[in-house]
């Protein structure tokens, strides 16, 4: 079983603070990561490849500091990794043409990972957009996955209702946070990642077109201040102090 | 044209309302859509609330397919000369317009919360960095898909005379290589959090199913009655149905009054809760994040200060 892993690197936003003076968000500085389903995605993969043999390439588009998160997913267990730096102002017609294009490249792959989203643009387009580049079925928020010889079963969760699938290969499916615990490599495992593959390929050399359909004109800030009045313990005084705020502030009624 | 899709009639009809809009901006007309079995008194309530044409797609489809929806979709874009798509912003919705714009090679904005003409060209603005940022995109290419959640815009008012075309077409589609297996609904108790005024919340801080009781006595008394959750208490203990999930993955409520109990407050949860009025944290932890995104807060445990808090309101209210 080929499997292809896309994989993203984030910002992490829970550190993100608010120009006050231009109201924008501040990017710069922030602590990067991999984006936490993609680590789902990984071990996912890496539980199938246990069970039928294969390999896992981790596909990332992103700058050469990806590399790092990469090696994570390497001391996970993915085999290679395969890294594209990004064009500017790309989009998602952008992005996905590329992984589309690298995809292709790869040659004999039976399965396509992705997250169902990731958390700081959290959208969900990426994996349904390569199927529907590539015209390969796709099965999106997956809680669980089971393999077999020529097709794969996996539930979709929906909310409301619980829908599963079954596609022979090649497919394209999204998990969702859900489906497993993704490993801690060991000690060991990171040491040995250093000597696994991480390939730079250029958009040059897919055969693809990189054209933009939406651009970003703006981004702007939301800050909502709270007024954090934090009682140290539970005493009545403390309840009753919260109780008579919550009444002044009209919300008892 | 405007082509507007979603398999959920409320949000249909919301974006009708969006659609009329801009067809008049735009100089065009409104479609609707309807795929599977023939629904001529949906057709006519499509109409009213401001569709000019119906399609009404009929297709032997028992069940939904990504693959084979956007088939159809792409047809009959190409076949109308379509400017702007919008699609209902539910799992489904997301999935099968990123796919249409996949294919088509065109651009996509998912879970927008404004869509508007500007300088001429169709621009959304979609919420990013888990709620901390506000993104406006514009396309420079055309069709536009866009997907919009529901109650991101009102219906117009229903307009019972107003007139307009059904038009029934077959189907026409490649068949999907995957299969629907099975279809299991979970259970659902009718609940929406979207619209409660006061909404007491729990995560991982519960220790049992059965404490859930805590919280619901609190949401009692305050009259509100109406009780969240953070992800992991649905999707991973299943403790409550998805309709009480907050959070950038479930629902964005905006009650006056949001009470939350042993959550640690992750980013990814603020985003459902951050446009609540005055938020009230309950944690153990003094360090825990939740603490920054509440107004109040009781360090403590919560099996205490829940009974205690419940107790107290109970007497304030009278
Ligand atoms: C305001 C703004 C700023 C931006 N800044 C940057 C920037 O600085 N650098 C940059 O590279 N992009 C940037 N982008 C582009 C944007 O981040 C990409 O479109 C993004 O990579 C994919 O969007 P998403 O996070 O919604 O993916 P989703 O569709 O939510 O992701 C789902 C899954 O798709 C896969 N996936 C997504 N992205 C990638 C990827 N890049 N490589 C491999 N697999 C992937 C993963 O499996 C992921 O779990 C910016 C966009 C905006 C709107
Ligand atoms: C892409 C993505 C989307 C996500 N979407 C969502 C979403 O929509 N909604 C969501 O909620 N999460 C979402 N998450 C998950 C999120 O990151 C957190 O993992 C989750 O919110 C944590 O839930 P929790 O606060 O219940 O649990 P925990 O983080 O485990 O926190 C439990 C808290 O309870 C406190 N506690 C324990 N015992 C007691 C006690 N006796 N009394 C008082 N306090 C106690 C602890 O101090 C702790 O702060 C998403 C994650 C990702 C990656």
């Amino acid at each position: 079983m080929n499997i292809i892993v896309c994989a993203k690197q984030v910002v992490d936003i829970s550190e993100m603070k608010i120009d006050n003076s231009t109201n924008k968000p501040i990017l710069s500085g922030l602590n990067k990561k991999v984006n936490e389903i993609d680590k789902n995605a990984v071990e996912e993969a890496i539980k199938i490849k246990d069970a039928n043999g294969g390999k896992i390439t981790v596909l990332t588009v992103g700058e050469a500091d990806a590399k790092e998160r990469m090696k994570e997913l390497l001391a996970m267990g993915a085999d290679e990794g395969i890294l594209i730096n990004p064009p500017e102002n790309m989009d998602y017609a952008m992005l996905t043409n590329i992984l589309a294009g690298a995809i292709r490249k790869i040659d004999g792959f039976d399965l396509i990972i992705c997250g169902e989203a990731s958390t700081d643009m959290f959208s969900g387009q990426v994996g349904p957009r390569i199927a529907g580049i590539l015209d390969l079925p796709q099965i999106t928020y997956a809680q669980k996955i089971t393999v077999e010889k020529d097709k794969i079963n996996a539930e979709r969760n929906l909310g409301d209702m619980v829908v599963t699938m079954e596609s022979p290969y090649p497919v394209l499916v999204s998990v969702t946070k859900e489906i497993n615990e993704p490993r801690l490599p060991s000690l060991m495992q990171i040491l040995s990642s250093a000597s696994k593959p991480i390939q730079d390929w250029t958009i040059e050399s897919l055969d693809v077109i990189v054209e933009s359909k939406v651009k970003t004109i703006d981004l702007q800030g939301v800050s909502t201040d709270r007024k954090n009045i934090i009682y140290k313990d539970d005493s009545e005084d403390n309840i009753q102090k919260l109780v008579d705020n919550l009444a002044k502030d009209g919300v008892l009624r | 044209m405007i082509l507007v899709y979603s398999e959920s009639k409320n949000l249909t009809i919301e974006l009708l309302h969006k659609a009329t809009d801009l067809a008049k901006e735009l100089k065009t007309k409104t479609i609707a859509i309807i795929i599977g079995k023939d629904d001529d008194s949906l057709a006519q309530e499509y109409i009213a609330y401001g569709a000019d044409k119906v399609l009404q797609v009929e297709s032997n489809l028992e069940q939904y397919k990504a693959e084979e929806y956007a088939d159809i979709l792409d047809h009959i874009i190409k076949d109308t000369k379509t400017q702007v798509v919008l699609i209902g912003s539910d799992k489904n919705g997301k999935e099968l317009a990123s796919r249409l714009a996949g294919r088509l090679d065109i651009g996509c904005i998912i879970d927008a919360t404004n869509v508007y003409i500007k300088d001429g060209k169709v621009t959304a603005e979609r919420v990013v960095y888990s709620g901390n940022a506000i993104s406006v995109e514009q396309f420079n290419s055309a069709p536009s898909v866009i997907t919009v959640p529901s109650k991101v815009f009102d219906p117009s008012p229903k307009d019972d005379k107003r007139k307009g075309d059904i038009e029934k077409v077959k189907a026409s589609f490649e068949k999907s290589a995957s299969i629907v297996a099975n279809v299991a609904e979970l259970q659902s108790g009718g609940v929406n959090v979207e619209d409660a005024e006061i909404i007491v919340s729990c995560g991982r801080g519960m220790k049992n199913k059965e404490d859930l009781k805590l919280v619901n006595d609190l949401a009692e008394v305050l009259k509100g009655k109406t009780i969240g959750c953070s992800r992991p208490i649905a999707a991973d203990l299943k403790w409550l149905p998805e309709e009480h999930w907050i959070g950038l993955s479930g629902h964005k409520v905006k009650p006056k009054l949001y009470i939350a109990a042993g959550i640690s407050g992750q980013i990814q949860h603020i985003a459902g809760m951050r446009d609540s009025g005055v938020v009230v944290a309950i944690n153990k932890d003094a360090d825990a994040l939740i603490f920054k995104s509440a107004d109040y807060g009781i360090v403590g445990d919560l099996y205490k200060v829940l009974p205690k808090l419940t107790e107290a309101i109970k007497a304030k209210m009278g």
